[in-house]
């Protein structure tokens, strides 16, 4: 950082931190604290404050990898938002449609890994015909092409619950990825001196890490591919892409296949960890909408910080204050809407 | 319109022109309508429509006038019904303090009116479909909200037993009654809208549609604009939802959820945006639709239906049928305008 950064004259000179190291420094302390909350045996008083040390590292643990589905939902409706301006409101019944047909596959041929992938591929089919039976005749219509998602996630709920009535199912995950795991954080010492470890569900780990892939995949691809470019090309100027002789809308269409094939992907993953029942079409919907809108709309690394936010206040609320969980999802929202409109990482308008 | 000739005659005849002949001749019908219409056909039908579409008729002020479509006007009249089941009278057994009906609903209807500016103060920022987001947003965090709180809305089962008064001698509960009261307010409020969207903030709102940066270069406060259109939205739909809560004598969570919030954006665009009359002509289809498909369709079936026409009315007319209507007839597009044109300047 070179000298003519830096604020001088603050603090008469002694100890002139410029602005990006006094940040730097709250994050340090602010990791520091949590390393010292998440490893530490805690004392009497923060075990009363905050009902139990497991409860408070599961409640975090829970947040973070309920973020990882929620980015795996969001990203798509994020990615297809950006370029298109298409707010996909049916964005949530292509979930739950993921959910269904990942269920049926892995139920019909008893191996999972072909249900996640039937889940991926028949969603990224449906998106691309979307895009290409619906969206591209009214294409630049953005309150039309809204109008018609609703229309579509009306319809689709209906003929989903007339499929797979109002039951709920569950995906069966294969054997490998079932059972705890024994974390290295200890919450208490026995009367023995033994220490008590943190069991926690391996499977809901693997979904945390296939989220991190995905979004250092989403990453890449965007920012080291040819059709990464294109896509970032479009998502600034639209119009000056289809000059430069781009088929724009080829592009379109592998990013709605992009982003509907996430969602059905993320739908057979969450169905695995938790269950498939109508409803969840809402459900996912709107944790994509708070997503985008806190993390700003158009951005994958916006998605990731809304995700982590989102995903941490509803298990946190669930653990502290159950019953008024939702509202402090609803507070960052409006919190965040009200410092920045845009969103976190979302550019200005 | 107006004749040279002096008089009560041509006062009253001024009058008239002012209405219209088609708004008098539809009145005088919707005053018969408790002759030849059952129980069924008043309530069910005919309260059920009047209620409904002036839910949609505060999101097509909103929409039509404003350019902000809100998904939360649902939540709105379920706030002020959730208010009047709270602080009125329920059999629920939580809650219900009891308070005399006219305390009771003009507090119901500001809940209703403070809600809808708040709701509009988070989202007046942002335009177009960012405002459908964060307005659906809002409706499913009320929806689940209302679901898992006991404290307050008593949670899935919602309040039960909330009853329309009586006064001034009469069951208002009875369906001739219920029916005209019904249709008393949604004339105020089909008033209110036409006569507000000639007046000098009507004017200015739908300036602000269409072209904000233009607007507050000229010194118009366009958020504050846009907040006080939330306000009057919310008035009118705080009513519908006193109004709802009378009806269906309960409220639930499921009352205010997605699928209702949608439904009222269905029966905004099925009807049209252009006109206020949409909504009601629009309530009017989906009531009787969802009263008469069943023998079509079967009963589980509706949505699909429902979504069908809906997906058809927005491919094929966005003006819903008001829009069809103008395209055979283009003197009523152009109605608002020359209304607009004929306004005194001030």
């Amino acid at each position: 950082m070179s000298v003519l950064d830096q604020r001088v004259g603050e603090g008469a000179g002694v100890g002139a931190f410029s602005r990006r190291q006094a940040w730097g420094l709250v994050w340090l302390l602010a990791a520091a604290l949590l390393a010292w909350l998440t490893f530490a045996v805690w004392p009497a008083w923060l075990n009363a404050v905050l009902i139990s040390k497991k409860a408070f590292v599961s409640s975090i643990l829970n947040g973070v990898t309920l973020a990882g589905l929620y980015f795996l939902v969001a990203s798509g409706f994020t990615l297809v938002f950006g370029l298109m301006r298409n707010v996909n409101l049916a964005h949530g019944s292509l979930y739950l449609l993921g959910a269904y047909i990942g269920y049926e596959v892995s139920a019909r041929t008893g191996y999972w890994l072909a249900g996640v992938a039937a889940g991926f591929i028949a969603l990224a089919i449906i998106g691309l015909a979307m895009q290409v039976f619906v969206f591209r005749r009214i294409e630049g219509d953005d309150l039309r092409q809204t109008l018609v998602t609703i229309g579509i996630s009306i319809v689709a709920a209906d003929l989903m619950l007339w499929m797979w009535t109002g039951t709920t199912y569950q995906i069966t995950t294969p054997e490998w990825l079932d059972g705890a795991v024994k974390l290295p954080i200890i919450t208490a010492y026995r009367s023995n001196g033994d220490a008590v470890f943190i069991n926690y569900p391996f499977y809901r780990l693997v979904v945390l890490g296939v989220a991190i892939a995905v979004g250092v995949g989403l990453w890449l691809m965007l920012n080291r591919t040819r059709v990464g470019m294109m896509i970032r090309a479009g998502v600034d100027d639209r119009a000056m892409l289809s000059a430069s002789g781009v088929n724009v809308h080829a592009v379109f269409a592998i990013v709605f296949a992009i982003g509907a094939g996430l969602a059905g992907f993320a739908g057979v993953v969450g169905g695995s960890a938790l269950s498939v029942a109508p409803g969840e079409d809402v459900r996912y919907l709107l944790a994509s909408l708070v997503v985008v809108i806190v993390g700003g709309m158009g951005s994958i690394t916006g998605a990731a910080i809304g995700a982590l936010l989102i995903g941490l206040a509803e298990q946190i609320g669930l653990v502290y204050f159950p019953t008024y969980g939702i509202v402090l999802t609803f507070v960052i929202m409006v919190v965040t809407l009200a410092i920045r409109p845009q969103g976190i990482m979302g550019r200005a308008r | 319109m107006m004749t040279e000739t002096a008089g009560r005659r041509s006062r009253l005849e001024a009058v008239f022109g002012e209405i219209g002949a088609a708004h008098i001749a539809l009145l005088a019908a919707l005053l018969v309508y408790p002759v030849i219409a059952s129980d069924f056909f008043l309530t069910q039908i005919g309260a059920y429509s009047l209620i409904f579409g002036m839910i949609a008729l505060s999101l097509m002020m909103l929409a039509g006038y404003g350019g902000m479509i809100s998904l939360a006007q649902i939540s709105v009249a379920g706030l002020a019904a959730y208010t009047i089941a709270i602080l009125g009278e329920n059999n629920s057994g939580v809650l219900g303090f009891g308070w005399p009906w006219w305390i009771l609903v003009p507090f119901a209807v500001a809940v209703g009116g403070i809600a809808s500016a708040l709701i509009g103060a988070v989202s007046a920022r942002t335009d177009g479909i960012y405002t459908i987001m964060i307005t659906l947003a809002i409706a499913t965090a009320v929806f689940y909200f209302a679901q898992q709180n006991y404290t307050l809305f008593n949670g899935f089962p919602g309040f039960t037993g909330v009853r329309a008064p009586e006064f001034w001698g009469v069951r208002w509960r009875d369906p001739a009654p219920f029916y005209y009261l019904c249709l008393a307010v949604a004339v105020l409020a089909y008033g209110a809208v036409l006569y507000g969207s000639r007046s000098t903030f009507g004017l200015a709102l739908q300036a602000i549609r269409d072209n904000p940066r233009r607007m507050r270069a000229l010194g118009f406060h366009v958020t504050a604009h846009k907040i006080a259109a939330f306000f009057y939205a919310g008035i009118i739909a705080g009513l519908a939802g006193v109004l709802l809560v009378w009806l269906n004598g309960r409220i639930s969570p499921g009352t205010i959820g997605v699928g209702a919030a949608t439904n009222v954006l269905i029966i905004a665009v099925i009807g049209g945006m252009r006109h206020p009359i949409g909504p009601f002509l629009g309530a009017l289809i989906v009531v009787l639709m969802q009263t008469f498909a069943i023998d079509i369709v079967g009963a589980e079936r509706f949505n699909t239906l429902i979504g069908l026409v809906f997906l058809v009315i927005v491919f094929v007319s966005p003006d819903g049928l008001l829009g069809l209507w103008s395209r055979f007839k283009p003197h009523f597009a152009q109605e608002s305008l020359r209304s607009g044109a004929s306004a005194p300047l001030n």
